[in-house]
């Protein structure tokens, strides 16, 4: 009965390997091709729906890879922030489509031009690629036991790189006051809501009681 | 015999794990569906019985069946779809809304180890799915090619996301405290020898207050219901929207808030533990404690909208973005330095 018991969950996760392989697959094919939409779509809203489309099939693939904690921050981050931002700005953009195809033999040449140094410069960094010297051995056993995702991160992050991610994290934040400072503009004439100055209002610096005598007035 | 029906149909399920879970993903969407039914019934007659009114009470003894009625005659109704609607990404948005908003509960533990995916980033895997909501809205918004959907959804999308980041901080005290991401770790972390007064409430009382408060935002509830502002902007982002596809909003709208509740029970006040830890509290089953706690939620949920005015749009911001993220910052840091430095006092466990 055990062995029986043993052999049936054997074969179930072999069968979850096969789902898997399925789903990887899935997922690949959808990015790819939520990708190329991106490029080809006519309207703007519709190629920055697709770039999300690609993003979760991006998480889903880093799911499949076991490292879940950086799908849902791919989530949380990209889809959640950065992309809604992006819709934000296309949709209220109006933009002529016919304006837009106008210049396109005139720029055509630029952009291959581009695309191609790029590609060429992609190209060179994947012949080029050297992994650090202890990758193979993390690649052999990608999964320490006993430890989440989530902390294995926290600990690498947080004691071999951590001026690393301190000065990136700096630099968001020299960003992040740079946009503000940029957009602040305080305008005079205009007329705000100071909720400190309304709190702060009392009974005896606002109402004046008169006393009016009959018949005459104030 | 029966044992050895149970016997095979567990070999069965453990040949296939993946047909197991489909069989937990239904029974858990259908029970959640039912009490969603129910929810909205409570929370009409509860803002009538404060109004004084008697609320639905046709339909059923009481008006219980009001729900299912409710939506067979949405789900008869004709669809309409206006003209210069943008048709896909039209009918898309309530279908997204709807399945990211019951996808949520994947991960929530209605009792102990009944989680359909107990996965090491539950908490993560929920905050993703809420952040992911805010595009049923601008979708739903933008395809309807009208300007009143359209305004009413870019100042839901702005709500949501500025509600989301003091969101973000509370889980993150919560974390701290737990040290832990999955769902069932952190009730279990909250499974003291004191009982109710062992829960995070107590312990992190503002941040329970900063989450309920943002938490009705986050659903576009009232007091901060701005994207239906029927003064102003008509009805909301759905203004276009009929029939089955406008009952998927509202399916969602009602789905999002329970999770929100749920969320409130894992967190601050449990889960599926016991108030007090004596003996008849502790037969009760887990799923009967957190079913009720879910509910003394929405309880609260039903009596804000039923009792508080509609906050302005720029008083709406500044509470999130003045009042609540530096609170709820100051907090982290907080709540880190004292488990750091005073691992068993009050914060830690």
């Amino acid at each position: 009965m055990g062995a029986l018991r043993e052999r049936t969950r054997r074969i179930g996760a072999v069968r979850t390997k096969n789902v898997q392989a399925v789903f990887f697959y899935l997922f690949a094919t959808i990015m790819i091709a939520s990708a190329g939409v991106v490029i080809f779509a006519r309207n703007p809203v519709h190629s920055v729906l697709f770039l999300i489309l690609a993003f979760c099939n991006g998480a889903g693939l880093f799911l499949l890879a076991g490292a879940e904690f950086l799908a849902m921050i791919l989530i949380v981050v990209y889809v959640g922030a950065v992309a809604v931002l992006f819709l934000f700005v296309v949709m209220m953009l109006d933009v002529d489509f016919a304006e837009l195809k106008q210049g396109f033999a005139k720029y055509l040449p630029v952009g291959v031009g581009v695309g191609v140094v790029v590609l060429a410069e992609l190209g060179f960094v994947a012949l080029g690629w050297s992994s650090a010297p202890s990758a193979a051995d993390a690649a052999a056993n990608p999964i320490i036991p006993q430890m989440s995702n989530t902390a294995a991160l926290g600990q690498i992050l947080y004691t071999k790189y951590v001026i690393f991610f301190q000065a990136s994290a700096l630099v968001l934040l020299t960003a992040m006051i740079g946009a503000i400072v940029l957009t602040l503009h305080h305008k005079p004439n205009i007329k705000r809501q100071k909720i400190d100055e309304q709190n702060a209002r009392t009974r005896e610096n606002v109402i004046e009681i008169k006393k009016v005598p009959f018949r005459t007035g104030v | 015999m029966s044992d050895g029906w149970a016997s095979a149909i567990s070999d069965f399920f453990i040949a296939y794990p993946l047909l197991l879970a489909l069989v937990k993903s239904v029974l858990l969407a259908v029970a959640l569906l039912i009490y969603v039914a129910y929810v909205i019934l409570a929370d009409r007659k509860i803002w009538a019985a404060v109004q004084l009114r008697r609320g639905p009470n046709v339909v059923g003894p009481w008006g219980l069946l009001q729900s299912f009625a409710d939506f067979l005659k949405f789900a008869l109704k004709e669809p309409v779809i206006p003209d210069v609607a943008n048709k896909g990404v039209f009918l898309f948005a309530p279908f997204i809304m709807a399945t990211l908003s019951i996808a949520a509960w994947a991960v929530i533990p209605v009792a102990d180890g009944w989680a359909v995916g107990d996965i090491n980033v539950g908490i993560l895997y929920i905050f993703a799915l809420s952040s992911l909501g805010v595009y049923g809205v601008i979708m739903g918004g933008w395809a309807s090619n009208s300007k009143y959907p359209f305004l009413s959804a870019l100042r839901s999308a702005a709500q949501m996301v500025s509600y989301e980041v003091s969101i973000g901080f509370v889980i993150i005290t919560v974390l701290l405290c737990a040290g832990s991401l999955n769902l069932t770790d952190i009730v279990h972390a909250q499974d003291t020898s004191y009982g109710m007064a062992g829960w995070y409430w107590l312990r992190l009382f503002p941040m329970f207050v900063i989450f309920f408060v943002s938490a009705l935002a986050e659903t576009n509830r009232p007091p901060f219901d701005l994207v239906e502002a029927e003064s102003e902007l008509v009805a909301g982002f759905m203004i276009e929207y009929s029939a089955t596809p406008y009952v998927l909003f509202m399916l969602a709208e009602y789905v999002a808030i329970v999770t929100m509740c749920a969320l409130l029970t894992i967190l601050f006040f449990g889960g599926w533990l016991p108030p007090i830890k004596v003996a008849p509290f502790t037969y009760v089953p887990g799923v009967i404690w957190f079913t009720l706690k879910v509910s003394f939620f929405f309880f609260f949920f039903a009596m804000v909208k039923a009792f508080v005015p509609r906050y302005r749009y720029d008083q709406l911001m500044r509470l999130g973005w003045k009042v609540f993220l530096p609170i709820s910052l100051a907090m982290v840091v907080i709540v880190a330095a004292v488990l750091q430095f005073w691992p068993a006092g009050p914060a830690g466990s």
